[in-house]
This record gives structure tokens, sequence and C-alpha cells, in this order.
């Protein structure tokens, strides 16, 4: 694998709930135009962590990140930060399909409304271009009026990276975005992360470890807050450094 | 070896895969060791019984590895178990072949006494790369049981001890049938013994390699490295 340059450092990271420190100095580097999983048990943080990089724990009075993330250069925990331009260039999904009760189109289009002033030729475009980047333009595009609810759940999981994609990002954040998928559904999602990445960096929360090992270029594994391991993939899966990232990949975690 | 899995089945069934490996190593170096034993005294139906067991053998070999399929796709093994399960798929092929190479000493044993009185100390010949194999073959199954990767290093420069004295037996055997033409068809035999023998010796450093793969992840088949980083 050549080596990507970085888009996300992230340096002695540590993120509290309250008084309660749920991340303990985190250094960890995004490639750009890579896909990187993190796995671990539940409540290692992996969602934290993922959740640090496009600041929606701001959301939450009483969460607060310490030490730096720099993306492209810029630290994003500096309190003067525009937190609605970074999530505009840093994307997320959600574990639940969260379409917006509204039409297919209107999904789309209503991110896009909200940076861009465009007009209905270039949004229909827009929106095209978005659904099909997601996979989902062949099975919707008769349908863009129909409510994004009334789709399927695989169909509404494409859908929200679909709304994610439109409004042209960087990163892309997934969290756990197929656990509530059948697995044609879920293979779906995987083979459009690895078209996404043609173009984004992708980071990805599962307890899928076999997905991490399908569609990661590198892998981290985190254990009560801490960033246990990092490495290629290829390496985590066949030949971990740490007793305690082998003990967890195969199984004997617990 | 190691913990144990969350799933206690998994566990069961690698254990299960381990140990039929061992019972078809345990099998192949009796026949080894028992197809050497016809070489030198002629024992026709322990020759038999070697050629016999070479069947056993060979069923072990296609039941692990489908033992093997069906762990991987029970259980997508990862890290050091996809290790040991990719290393026991190659290590049962070597102990496979062994078996084969055994069979063909004793069916060789069969035609050099069943021809009559032997014309050439033909056992003296090939004792010490015997014994040197045997011991190889005995220490790499015991590093193999262990995952001992420090004693798996040890043994391969083991190999080229005696791809030494099967030259060194070549040699000699040359001498023999220059100087006396009646000495042929025993030379030629003890000649063919000595390969099999040799051949056991690489297929037992291919398992000596297996263990390194499976303990440090690291291949170090077809390279110098290995051998010279044992010596020294």
């Amino acid at each position: 694998m050549t080596q990507a340059s970085k888009i996300i450092e992230i340096s002695g990271l540590n993120f509290y709930y309250g008084k309660t420190r749920s991340l303990h100095n985190v250094n960890l580097d995004i490639h750009e135009k890579k896909v990187t999983a993190f796995i671990g048990p539940s409540g290692c943080g992996k969602s934290t962590l993922l959740r640090t990089l496009n600041r929606m724990y701001d959301l939450y009075p009483g969460q607060r990140a310490e030490g730096a993330i720099r993306y492209r250069g810029h630290n994003i925990l500096d309190a003067g930060l525009d937190v609605n331009m970074l999530r505009a260039k840093v994307g997320m999904v959600f574990q639940k399909p969260t379409p917006f009760p509204m039409s297919i189109y209107d999904n789309i289009a209503f991110g896009v409304r909200l940076y861009e002033d465009l007009s209905k030729g270039e949004m229909d475009e827009r929106v095209e271009w978005a659904l099909k980047k997601a996979a989902l333009w062949g099975e919707v595009k008769d349908k863009l009026t129909k409510s994004g609810l009334s789709l399927s759940g695989g169909q509404q999981q494409r859908l929200c990276i679909a709304r994610g994609v439109a409004v042209k990002p960087d990163v892309l954040l997934l969290d756990e975005p197929t656990s509530a998928l059948d697995p044609i559904s879920t293979s779906k999602i995987e083979e459009l992360i690895s078209e996404l990445k043609e173009d984004y960096t992708i980071a990805i929360v599962t307890h899928n470890m076999q997905q991490a090992a399908r569609c990661s270029d590198y892998t981290a594994y985190m254990y009560l807050g801490e960033l246990v391991e990092f490495g290629e993939t290829d390496q985590i899966f066949m030949n971990p450094v740490r007793k305690e990232t082998q003990d967890y990949i195969t199984g004997r975690f617990g | 070896m190691m913990g144990e899995h969350s799933s206690k089945a998994y566990d069961t069934e690698l254990e299960g895969i381990r140990s039929k490996v061992l019972l078809m190593g345990g099998m192949v170096e009796t026949m080894f060791l028992d197809a050497m034993t016809c070489f030198r005294i002629g024992n026709m139906e322990r020759a038999e019984r070697v050629v016999a067991e070479d069947a056993n053998v060979n069923q072990l070999e296609v039941q692990l590895d489908d033992q093997c399929s069906h762990l991987i796709v029970k259980r997508q093994p990862t890290a050091n178990d996809l290790r040991t399960v990719m290393a026991t798929l190659k290590v049962i092929t070597d102990l496979e072949r062994i078996g084969d190479e055994a069979a063909k000493i004793a069916r060789i044993a069969k035609a050099l006494h069943g021809r009559g009185a032997v014309t050439l100390n033909h056992y003296e010949m090939v004792r010490t790369i015997a014994t040197a194999t045997s011991d190889l073959l005995h220490d790499a199954l015991d590093a193999f049981a262990r995952g001992d990767h420090k004693a798996a290093l040890e043994l391969i420069a083991q190999d080229a001890v005696i791809d030494h004295e099967y030259r060194s037996i070549m040699r000699n055997l040359i001498t023999f049938m220059m100087e006396d033409p009646r000495t042929i068809s025993a030379a030629l035999d003890t000649m063919w013994v000595a390969k099999a023998i040799e051949r056991i010796g690489d297929h037992a450093k291919n398992i000596a390699e297996y263990v390194i793969y499976v303990v440090e992840g690291r291949d170090i088949r077809h390279s110098h490295g290995a051998t010279q980083e044992a010596s020294k």
C-alpha cells in the first residue's frame, strides 16, 4: 500500500462526558482517500472518537474534548471554528437510518440548500448525482416525490449516505452503518464504501470485524478509551503486534 | 498454547484439528522408522504394513482438509488462528508426502531383500542420513506441537547437513558401482532410499518453517536469511 497523505491528525485527544473520561490520550492519523475502521468492544470509545471528528458532541452540554484534531492543518477543537462548515466537510451517517420525513428528493436537497444556492436544474443534477453515488438512483428515480420513510431499511441507509455525499464533503464518518441491515443491503453498503473512497476519506465504526477486514485500509483497535493498536488492516488481521488486539479479533476476549 | 475463545465450540474444533495433525505426524514418523528397519533387515511383513498405513495417512489428510475448510467457513479465523489453519493445511501436505516417501522406502526394501543376498553394506551407507532425518522430523513435529519457534529456527539449518550427507552418499555409491558392477542393483536401490530420506528431510524442514509462520507471522520460506540466521 502506498503511503497516503494525512487528512486528519489526532494528537493527545482526551474526551469527557461530564467528569467521566472516556478517551485517553489518543494519537492517530487518518489518511486521505482511505478507509479507516475503528473496532473494539462496546464502550471502548470508538463512537466517541468518531463524534469528535465533526464536533457532534457540541450538541450536548457537559461533553468536552482536549488535545488537538488537525483537519487539513486546522485544529477543529478550536473554539472559534465554524462548526456548520466543519460538518459540511466532515459528514456523518448513523447506525439507524435517519431519513427526514419528507420526499426522497428533499431528503437530499435539504442539506445542500443549507450551504449552497443552486438553481432547480443544478439541484436536480446534484440529487441525481448523489443518489447515483450511493447506488440508489436506479431504485428510486421514478419515485423521488415519495417519502424517504417509504423505503426499505437498506435503501433508507443508502439515502442517508446520499444525503451525506450530496454536500460534497471531504470526509464521511460512518457509525455502524450496516448494523441494522440485512446481508444483501450490508454488502451493497460495503460495495459503496469501496467506490466512495475514490473521492472521499472514510472513517467507519463497526462491530463486525469481518466488515472492517473487508472494507478498510487501516484499522484501529480501541479498548477502555485507549487506542491499543493502529495499523494497516492486513497487518492487524493477519499479524497484530499487541496481544490484546489478537485476543479481540480472534474472539478470545472477555 | 493460547487463551480460550469465548466460543468453547471453536476451541474444541481447533483442538480437534491440532490433535489429528499430531496423530498424523506420529503415524508418518513410525512409518519412516519401520521402513528403515525393513530396509536394514528385510522384514517383508512389516514392509507391507508400512505400505498399508500410507492409505490411512492419506485418509487423515482428506479429513483434515475438510475440517479446516469447515472451520474457515464457520469461524472466519483471524491472526494466529488463521495462521494456524493455513499452516495446518500445508503441514498435512508435507506429512502426506513423508508417508509416500516412507512407503517408497518400504517397497524398495522389499525389492532389495527379495532379490536375495545383498552385495553391499547398504544400510551402513544411509545410517547417518536416516538418523539425522528421523531426529529432524521428530523435533520438527515436536516444535509444531509446542509452538516453539526458537527450536524450529535451529532445526532449519539441520536440513543442509542432510543435503550434504546425501551428496556424499551419491559419490560413495558411484564409486562402488564403478569398482564392482555386481553392486549396481543394490546401489541403485540404496540411492533411491537415500533420495527418499533426503526428501523427508525437506518436508520436515518445511514443517519447521510453518512453526515460525504460526508463531511470529513471518514467512521465511525460500529466503536465504533463514539458514544464515539459524546458523548464528
